[in-house]
């Protein structure tokens, strides 16, 4: 399992071997954990993976696998998009797997999106959850009442979490830190509020939300192949897959563009970097509004998939819970924030005495984290400003 | 409108008003003497009235019935023990965090909040459901004009008032208040003037706690019940409040306080909507008032220096 790699001695082996056998490793842990029923099982891995986490950041495997995402950029992506297919379709007929495995890769999603805003920018953003909402009521309103199709309403999730965050945009940019942390705040508990008095949107109650249809194909039917009729959740899961994937991307980009450089720049020093010609109300302004769309699409596709949807599920806690993600994993490390959206997300839903205690026990994990390793899990490395340190073809 | 109604509304209005305030000055002291934003505040109060109403559990267990014996028993206990909690956090979460940037410290005191909302939702007994806080003030009422005043709304109102004024009267008379003072505006100079920083730190943060938790009382003995999760919009409305006032300014947390109770009053009173959504309305205004005046409307007196 995952410390084949190190047993066998993968010292003396080429970076990329040791970060294909690593990607092989995480696949076959991911689809046994999934898969695991009793406690006993997930506490089990859940120590394997602690200990192997441990073990090869001693041995020096993490730099093996730096490496690897250094020297073999491409290969390596490629490897781990083929790995995460490969556990959806090992996963194909299991329901509750694959619906956990969807709504982690939405909330890395959201994560991502968060990360460009607390990580890259230093903005802060405590509606995250409202920004998910916002997404998931535009699906509810858009599939039961018009005749869009739902990839665009995707799209329209994302647009109108944009939108609706344009309306925080004046005073979030205009104000720092507590200061513009009370607004989003407020915004968060004033969008659940609304929507519980509200007649409009279903109040209390919530609204449904119609599936997902692609090119007249309801992503409620689960798909036959070669005879075998699978979970209509793999449908979730690959196109949650594939938004995630393409989050990834479109993050790492922008990080490692001029533009996540300005951004970077806006956070260290706002003062100094307004002096070298950074336009910092626009590096702020894109920060969020990209930072918000992500989350918004997320929270559409979401809303699609549990096709039902009450404010309850937006809370401020919720909010929180997402800003928990950014913060374990490391302000500004997207893998970080990928590690950190399987602890918080599949931990609680795989250990159900955890479940109730889930807000208390991530609370609890920041607090501890932020006192005697605030960098986080996967700290963010230094920007390296080297040739090498871009994928190379 | 009668005026009885309007007299009701202004009544109900400067009650909620004189606890924001309270909640509100907690929150500028603690970011005039450290710089810091305490977000666990609203939980701490809401962690005081919990303690109030343990405290009245237990006094009723040992069997006194008189009211005011009871109300001074709750008020000792809950305002003791919030304080000193309230120095517990200071001491091993934010005093370590100091140096560390901002941000971390919102977060953890964020964090902290919900740890102690969902410690008191699942370990306090039946913690999940709303608990009936006891009337123990007289309920006679005085007919005004059409609008009846109960003793018991003028007795929290007044009390109210006079921890703000006695809060204000310790932190600009008394020897206490001056180090408080003195360690906000110059934490170095206070200190090689002999000023215990630590200590006056701590202080700080017992005083605003234990205001907190009478702010909290109150709440319990106006709204007749408490439960785990009214920390978290207390807490919000009093930092709306300290934020519009000018944060570090204790005459622009009062007004603050005041302006919010307002502002829902009027969102509650005046707007062809319904009454639901005076929350909505009162922190749509907080936003807009904080696009239009970002650091208060009694600016925080400070500019960047490069």
């Amino acid at each position: 399992m995952k410390d084949n790699t190190t047993k066998t001695g993968w010292l003396g082996l080429p970076p990329l071997v040791v970060g294909l056998g690593a990607v092989v490793a995480v696949v076959i842990f991911g689809w046994q954990f999934l898969l695991a029923e009793s406690e006993l099982e997930v506490l089990g891995l859940v120590a394997l993976a602690a200990v192997a986490g441990w073990a090869g950041g001693k041995t020096g495997l993490t730099g093996s696998l730096n490496e690897a995402m250094r020297g073999h950029g491409r290969t390596m992506n490629g490897a781990i998009m083929i790995g995460l297919l490969a556990v959806i379709g090992l996963l194909s007929e299991e329901h509750f797997p694959l619906l956990m495995l969807t709504t982690m890769l939405l909330y890395l999603t959201v994560g991502l999106g968060l990360n460009v805003q607390f990580g890259l920018t230093g903005m802060v953003n405590f509606a995250g959850a409202a920004f998910f909402g916002i997404g998931a009521y535009t699906s509810a309103v858009l599939t039961t009442h018009s005749a869009v199709p739902p990839l665009l309403i995707l799209i329209g999730g994302g647009l109108m979490a944009a939108a609706i965050g344009f309306l925080l945009i004046v005073p979030v940019v205009r104000t720092a830190g507590h200061y513009s942390a009370v607004v989003t705040i407020a915004f968060g508990v004033l969008f659940k509020t609304f929507l519980e008095v509200n007649d409009v949107l279903g109040g209390p109650q919530g609204l449904m939300v119609d599936s997902m249809k692609l090119f007249g194909w309801d992503f409620n039917d689960g798909p036959q192949l070669f005879g075998i009729e699978m979970s209509f959740y793999v449908n979730y899961a690959l196109l949650g897959g594939g938004l995630a994937v393409l989050a990834f991307m479109l993050t790492q980009r922008l990080e490692r563009s001029w533009l996540g450089l300005a951004l970077d720049s806006v956070r260290l020093d706002e003062t100094a970097s307004a002096c070298f010609g950074v336009n910092v109300v626009r590096a702020k302004v894109l920060a969020f509004t990209f930072g918000n769309i992500l989350v918004g699409v997320a929270g559409s596709l979401y809303g699609m998939m549990i096709s039902f949807i009450a404010p309850n599920s937006f809370t401020f806690a919720d909010s929180l819970l997402m800003v928990s993600i950014v913060l374990l994993g490391g302000l500004g490390s997207l893998w970080g924030t990928a590690v950190a959206a399987v602890i918080v997300v599949l931990l609680p839903e795989k250990l159900q005495i955890l479940q109730e205690y889930r807000f208390l026990l991530f609370s609890g994990l920041v607090i501890v984290m932020l006192l005697y390793r605030p960098q986080g899990l996967l700290p963010r490395g230094v920007r390296q400003f080297f040739p090498s340190w871009r994928p190379q073809r | 409108m009668d005026i009885g109604l309007l007299g009701q509304y202004l009544a109900n209005g400067m009650m909620l008003g004189t606890m924001y305030a309270l909640v509100a000055v907690g929150f500028t002291l603690f970011f005039g003497v450290l710089d810091v934003i305490k977000f666990s505040h609203g939980d701490v109060l809401m962690l005081g009235s919990f303690t109030g109403f343990t405290a009245y559990l237990g006094v009723l267990a040992v069997g006194i019935v008189n009211p005011w014996l009871t109300l001074v028993a709750i008020l000792v206990v809950s305002i003791t023990t919030t304080a000193a909690l309230g120095a517990v956090i200071a001491r091993y979460l934010v005093l370590p965090l100091k140096s560390a940037p901002p941000l971390n410290i919102l977060l953890i005191t964020l964090m902290l909040g919900t740890a102690l909302r969902e410690a008191v939702r699942l370990f306090y007994p039946d913690g999940s459901n709303p608990k009936a806080f006891p009337a123990l003030l007289p309920t006679a009422s005085v007919d005004l004009g059409g609008f009846a005043l109960r003793a018991d709304s003028a007795i929290l109102m007044a009390a109210g008032i006079a921890v703000i004024i006695g809060l204000n009267l310790l932190i600009n008379r008394t020897r206490l208040g001056l180090a408080i003072r003195a360690v906000a505006q110059d934490e170095e100079t206070a200190k090689i003037m002999g000023i215990n920083y630590t200590m006056i730190v701590l202080l700080t943060f017992g005083i605003g706690s234990g205001a907190a938790a009478f702010a909290g009382i109150m709440n319990g003995l106006y709204y007749n019940e408490i439960n785990f999760g009214m920390g978290l919009l207390l807490g919000l409305i009093g930092f709306s409040a300290a934020i519009i006032g000018g944060l570090g300014n204790i005459y622009g947390a009062i007004l603050g306080g005041f302006l919010f109770a307002g502002l829902q009053t009027v969102g509650a009173v005046a707007l062809p909507f319904a009454s639901a959504y005076k929350d909505v309305f009162a922190f749509g205004v907080v936003i807009a008032l904080m696009a239009w005046k970002p650091t208060g409307l009694i600016a925080e007196r400070s500019s960047d220096r490069v």
